[in-house]
């Protein structure tokens, strides 16, 4: 197979990689960067485990291939924890006991973390929406909706007091 | 998947001519139903010719007519201020396709082109009396869906945007499918500024068809009243686990009356 380079942002730092013509960005990240918070479900866009934010909105990195990422900035799970520290979605994942097995996690809470960039206080139908792409098998969906809506209101506090 | 050759090219004649070179090309606009339909063995292309290079998308609203350039997400067609004031039964359609993800990489050409018979932007093409735009002519949106996930586009010409009249009044109604929210039927009813009606109907067969019977009785009395009695034949109609064709054609009628009643 050829490689080809491409040159992206992952997770706000430049990145510069050989991959496989025609493969898709969740191979490089798994494959070949061993980035695994993108979780490979369905492969086909329909369960939503491997969203990842692609210039701002969610996108399917199943569906993505490798070299339309070139010049875009992504981000992953892995993009979200700073020195440490979780984020309030992660936190508030945690403590609201909103991951049961875990599979749906990280595609979940990207779909989450963009739209609380684009809306700082979603209401309860407005955050049905944004995982409506987001399957969990579990059917954990009640407390991954109410742990997206108090991260919110954490962020929200966060930004007032900063 | 199997393997392909890749091309990008950021001009619709490169396009075209990476299509002629290449034993068996398919043109990707967002790939949200080629490449699952390449994961599941179903389509295996020597060359995909990406149109993403092209950077044709945007939307351009006025008083008489809404341009939408073929690579429009439908996430942007959806969100369009002028579209929302100019065809707001457009915005609505839009923003019911797929999920949140999949609104972000699909595009109005490339559903269009691909003619699902599920899918929402063919009820809007035909229903609204757009006129379809590629990179050779002009097409009629009446002559644009010939079957089944055929269109009157050669092998080797792209669309490049649809041109919507603006109406006096439209609405879309559909009954999603709960699982992928394909339109299992889909109604498409407008009232155009020259004072005709269309009804277009999605999902309920092999493509995209109107009503004459129905826009007939509402040129007469748009109210839902007024069809209230006319029903399409089952005869023809899809048949799969979701829906029968009977239940598919009373969906058509009980859909049609909705869009009517919220027409604006």
């Amino acid at each position: 197979m050829t490689k080809v380079p491409v040159q992206f942002t992952l997770n706000g730092r430049e990145q510069n990689e050989f991959v496989d013509s025609g493969s898709t960005l969740l191979a490089a990240l798994r494959d070949k960067l061993g980035l695994y918070g993108t979780k490979a479900g369905c492969h086909q866009g329909t369960c939503g485990a491997c969203t990842v934010i692609i210039d701002g909105s969610p996108q399917l990195s199943c569906l993505t291939l490798a070299e339309r990422c070139a010049g875009k900035s992504v981000t992953t799970l892995e993009g979200l924890t700073g020195n440490g520290a979780l984020h309030p979605l992660q936190q508030a994942f945690m403590e609201g006991f909103a991951a049961q097995c875990g599979f749906c996690t990280p595609g979940m809470i990207l779909a989450a973390k963009s739209l609380l960039d684009r809306n700082p206080s979603p209401s309860r139908d407005d955050v049905i929406d944004a995982i409506s792409g987001n399957i969990c098998r579990c059917t954990g969906y009640d407390p991954i909706i109410n742990a997206i809506l108090t991260a919110a209101e954490q962020l929200r506090g966060a930004r007032k007091s900063a | 998947m199997d393997n392909f050759n890749y091309h990008r090219p950021s001009k619709p004649a490169d396009a075209a001519k990476a299509m002629k070179k290449a034993k068996d090309g398919k043109f990707m606009s967002g790939g949200m139903t080629l490449l699952p339909t390449m994961k599941q063995g179903l389509a295996s292309p020597t060359d995909i010719i990406d149109l993403g290079g092209l950077k044709n998308s945007g939307v351009t609203a006025a008083a008489a007519k809404v341009v939408v350039k073929a690579g429009t997400v439908h996430a942007d067609v959806a969100s369009d201020k002028g579209v929302k004031k100019a065809i707001p039964a457009l915005a609505k359609l839009a923003s019911g396709i797929g999920d949140p993800h999949v609104r972000n990489r699909g595009t109005i050409g490339g559903s269009i082109a691909n003619n699902d018979p599920a899918a929402d932007y063919p009820a809007a093409v035909v229903g609204l009396g757009a006129t379809v735009q590629t990179s050779a002519r002009k097409i009629p949106g009446d002559k644009f869906f010939t079957g089944m996930f055929e269109t009157a586009l050669k092998s080797d010409e792209i669309v490049s945007a649809v041109e919507f009249p603006v109406p006096k009044r439209a609405a879309y109604v559909k009954f999603p499918n709960p699982a992928s929210r394909y339109a299992m039927v889909g109604v498409m009813v407008a009232e155009l500024k020259d004072g005709s009606v269309r009804v277009a109907v999605t999902g309920a067969g092999p493509k995209v068809f109107r009503v004459p019977e129905m826009e007939k009785a509402l040129q007469a009395k748009f109210s839902a009243d007024a069809i209230a009695g006319i029903q399409v034949k089952a005869k023809g109609l899809n048949s799969d686990i979701h829906a029968s064709p009977e239940y598919r054609a009373h969906l058509v009628n009980v859909l049609a009356r909705r869009a009517v009643a919220a027409a604006k």
